[in-house]
C-alpha cells in the first residue's frame, strides 16, 4: 500500500543543512494501523507530509495508493491527496465554517454535487458520533469533539490512506482513549489504513500493529508492537516501551532497596497467566520480593515486565534465574549488590 | 431658532456637500477595497514561505505598495493631476477625486489585508491543501473567509481614513463637506459653517465604525 524507498529529505544548504529524513524504507501493508514513533525533531511529521506530498523528498521514492508521489503532475497529486487523507494535532478546522461545512469542505474541493455532500456529510456525523453539533461552529466545541470533526472531514472523500499528525497530542488521556477507539474501529470497519505518528507509546501500544521508531532523522527500529515490546534493540526504543511498561517510580524504587539480587522478567502473551512466581518460591530456597510489577495489552497481545528482589545465595539465585528461563521467560538482572 | 444660531448655513448646499462626501467615501472604498484586496493577497502569497513564494513579484508589489502609503494624500493628489486629468476628463468635482482617493488608500488597505492574512493558522491552509484543495480554492474558501473579520475592521479604518482624504481632496476642488468648509466657512470666516461641517463629518465617521463593528462581530465565530 505504501512504500518508501531510501527517502531522504534535506532542509537548506550547505553547511546549515538538515537531514530531517535520513535514508528511510518503510513497506506498510493495507488495512494496517502504522505507528511511528520519535521524539519532536526525530522528523515524523516531516515524514508524514512526504506521503501526501505536503513535502517532496530530496531524494528516493514514495509510492502511495498507487501514486507515486515524489514525481505526479500537480493534477495528480491533488486527485491522489483526496485518497489519502490527514488530521491534525490542532485540528486545523476552519472557524468561519459549522461542523456541517467543515465536514462538507473537501467534498466541495471534489466537486461533489449539493444534495450528494448533505447526504454523505449526515452519514459521517452519525459515524464520528457528533449528532445534534452540526450547527455549531469549532469554538463551540470541545477538543475531543473537534477532533471528530476533524476525522469526519478526512473520512468524506472515502480515502484508502489516513494519516494521524499527533491527532491526540492535544488531547487529555480519557479523550485520547475515545478517539482511538474511533481510529481502531474505522480501521476496522472501513478497511482503512492508518499512518500515525506520536510521541506516546501509549498511542502505539493501544491500536497500532506494526511500529517504526525514529530517531534524528532515520528509522531505528521496526516490527510489529508485540515484538518490539518484547525485545527492543535501540536504546531509545527501550526507553520508549519503559514509558508504558514500567510505572513512573521505578527507578526510585529500584533505589532504596540496597541488598539482593534484581531481575527484571519479562513475560509475553500466555506467560503471563502463568503461575511462573509460586513455582520459584516453591523450588528454591530464597527470599522473593516484587518490588513492581505491571501488564500492558497491545494489540498483538498481552505483554508483562515484574521486577523481583531476590535473597539468597548466589548460586542459588543463579540457579532460579536459569529455572525461570525454563520457563520461556526473559530475564534480565538489573542490579547486584 | 437655528437660523438665529447658524445664520450662514445654507442646508441646502450642506446637504449637497454630505452626498458629494458620501459619494466620494462610498465609491472609492468600494474601489480601495477590491484593489486593496488583490494587492493584499498577491502580496501575502508571494512572500517567503507561503503558496507562490517568489521574491520578485514579493519585491515589487511591496515597494508598490509602501511608496503609495508613503507620500502625503495632498501631495500625491497634485502629483496625479495628470493621470485624472487624461483618466477622468476633469480636475473638478467628486468623480476626479475618486482615482487619487483609490491610489491612496488601497496600498494602506493591502498591508492590512495581509496583516490579517497573516493571523490566519498555517495549519488551516495546509488542511486544505492535504485535501487536494486548487490555489483558487484556497483563496476563496480558505484566507479570505478566515481572515474576514480582520479585512472588514480594515475596511472599516481605511474607509474612515478615506473621509479625511475627501476633505482634502475637496480643497483643491473636489467638492463635498471639505470644500465646502474650507471655502465658505474658513475662507470667508463663517465659523459656523466650518461647525456644521466638521459635526457632519463627526457622524459619518461614527456611523461608519458602528457599522464595522456590527459587521465584524456578527461575522467573527472564533
Amino acid at each position: 500500500m505504501i512504500q518508501l524507498t531510501d527517502v531522504n529529505k534535506k532542509f537548506g544548504a550547505g553547511a546549515n543543512a538538515i537531514n530531517a529524513v535520513d535514508q528511510v524504507n518503510l513497506d506498510i501493508e493495507e488495512g494496517e494501523i502504522f505507528g511511528i514513533i520519535g521524539y519532536s525533531g526525530a522528523g515524523k511529521s516531516t515524514l508524514i507530509r512526504l506521503l501526501n506530498g505536503l513535502e517532496k523528498p530530496s531524494s528516493g521514492t514514495v509510492t502511495i495508493a498507487g501514486y507515486e508521489m515524489s514525481s505526479v503532475s500537480n493534477k495528480k497529486l491533488r486527485e491522489a491527496r483526496q485518497k489519502i487523507s490527514m488530521i491534525f494535532q490542532h485540528f486545523n478546522l476552519l472557524w468561519s465554517r459549522t461542523v456541517k461545512q467543515n465536514i462538507s469542505f473537501p467534498l466541495e474541493i471534489a466537486g461533489i454535487k449539493k444534495t450528494e455532500r448533505e447526504k454523505k456529510v449526515n452519514e459521517l456525523i452519525e459515524l464520528v458520533g457528533l449528532k445534534g453539533r452540526e450547527n455549531a461552529y469549532p469554538s463551540e466545541l470541545s477538543g475531543g469533539q473537534k477532533q471528530r470533526v476533524g476525522i469526519a472531514r478526512a473520512l468524506a472523500n472515502d480515502p484508502e490512506v489516513l494519516l494521524c499528525d499527533e491527532a491526540t497530542s492535544a488531547l487529555d488521556p480519557e479523550t485520547t482513549d475515545s478517539i482511538l477507539d474511533l481510529l481502531t474501529s474505522i480501521n476496522e470497519r472501513l478497511g482503512l489504513t492508518i499512518v500515525l505518528i506520536t510521541h506516546e507509546m501509549h498511542v502505539i501500544r493501544k491500536i497500532c500493529h506494526q511500529v517504526a521508531v525514529m530517531e534524528a532523522g532515520k528509522v531505528v527500529e521496526t516490527g510489529s508492537v508485540l515484538e518490539v515490546f518484547q525485545s527492543p534493540e535501540a536504546p531509545i526504543t527501550k526507553r520508549f516501551v519503559s514509558q508504558v511498561t514500567e510505572p513512573s517510580g521505578t527507578e526510585q524504587a529500584i533505589a532504596h532497596l540496597p541488598t539482593g539480587t534484581l531481575v527484571k522478567l519479562v513475560f509475553v502473551g500466555e506467560r503471563t497467566e502463568q503461575p511462573v512466581l509460586a513455582s520459584l518460591i516453591r523450588t528454591f530456597p530464597i527470599e522473593v520480593s516484587i518490588v513492581q510489577g505491571n501488564i500492558s495489552h497491545t494489540k498483538g497481545g498481552a505483554y508483562g515486565t515484574l521486577i523481583l528482589q531476590l535473597i539468597g545465595h548466589e548460586k542459588e539465585i543463579e540457579e532460579a534465574i536459569a529455572h525461570l528461563h525454563e520457563q520461556g521467560v526473559r530475564t534480565e538482572v538489573i542490579g547486584n549488590d | 431658532m437655528i437660523e438665529e444660531l447658524l445664520p450662514h448655513v445654507n442646508w441646502e448646499k450642506m446637504w449637497e456637500a454630505t452626498v458629494e462626501t458620501l459619494y466620494m467615501t462610498g465609491v472609492s472604498t468600494l474601489y480601495t477595497f477590491i484593489f486593496g484586496l488583490v494587492l493584499g493577497v498577491l502580496l501575502f502569497l508571494s512572500s517567503p514561505g507561503q503558496l507562490w513564494k517568489n521574491k520578485l513579484v514579493y519585491g515589487v508589489t511591496g515597494a508598490f505598495v509602501n511608496i503609495f502609503r508613503s507620500i502625503p494624500f495632498i501631495i500625491l493628489i497634485i502629483l496625479l493631476i495628470p493621470f485624472t486629468t487624461l483618466f477622468v476628463g476633469s480636475m473638478r468635482g467628486p468623480e476626479a477625486a475618486i482615482p487619487a482617493l483609490v491610489i491612496g488608500a488601497a496600498p494602506f488597505y493591502a498591508r492590512m489585508v495581509m496583516i490579517g492574512l497573516r493571523e490566519i493558522d498555517k495549519g488551516v491552509i495546509e488542511a486544505a491543501r492535504s485535501m487536494g484543495a486548487k490555489t483558487s480554492t484556497i483563496i476563496f474558501k480558505v484566507l479570505l473567509p478566515e481572515s474576514m473579520p480582520a479585512l472588514i475592521s480594515g475596511i472599516t479604518v481605511t474607509s474612515i481614513a478615506l473621509v479625511g482624504y475627501t476633505a482634502m481632496a475637496g480643497v483643491i476642488g473636489a467638492g463635498g463637506l471639505g470644500n465646502l468648509a474650507y471655502y465658505e466657512g474658513f475662507q470667508r470666516s463663517r465659523t459656523d459653517v466650518m461647525i456644521v461641517a466638521t459635526i457632519i463629518i463627526l457622524i459619518i465617521v461614527f456611523a461608519i465604525q458602528i457599522i464595522g463593528d456590527i459587521a465584524v462581530k456578527k461575522m467573527d465565530k472564533r
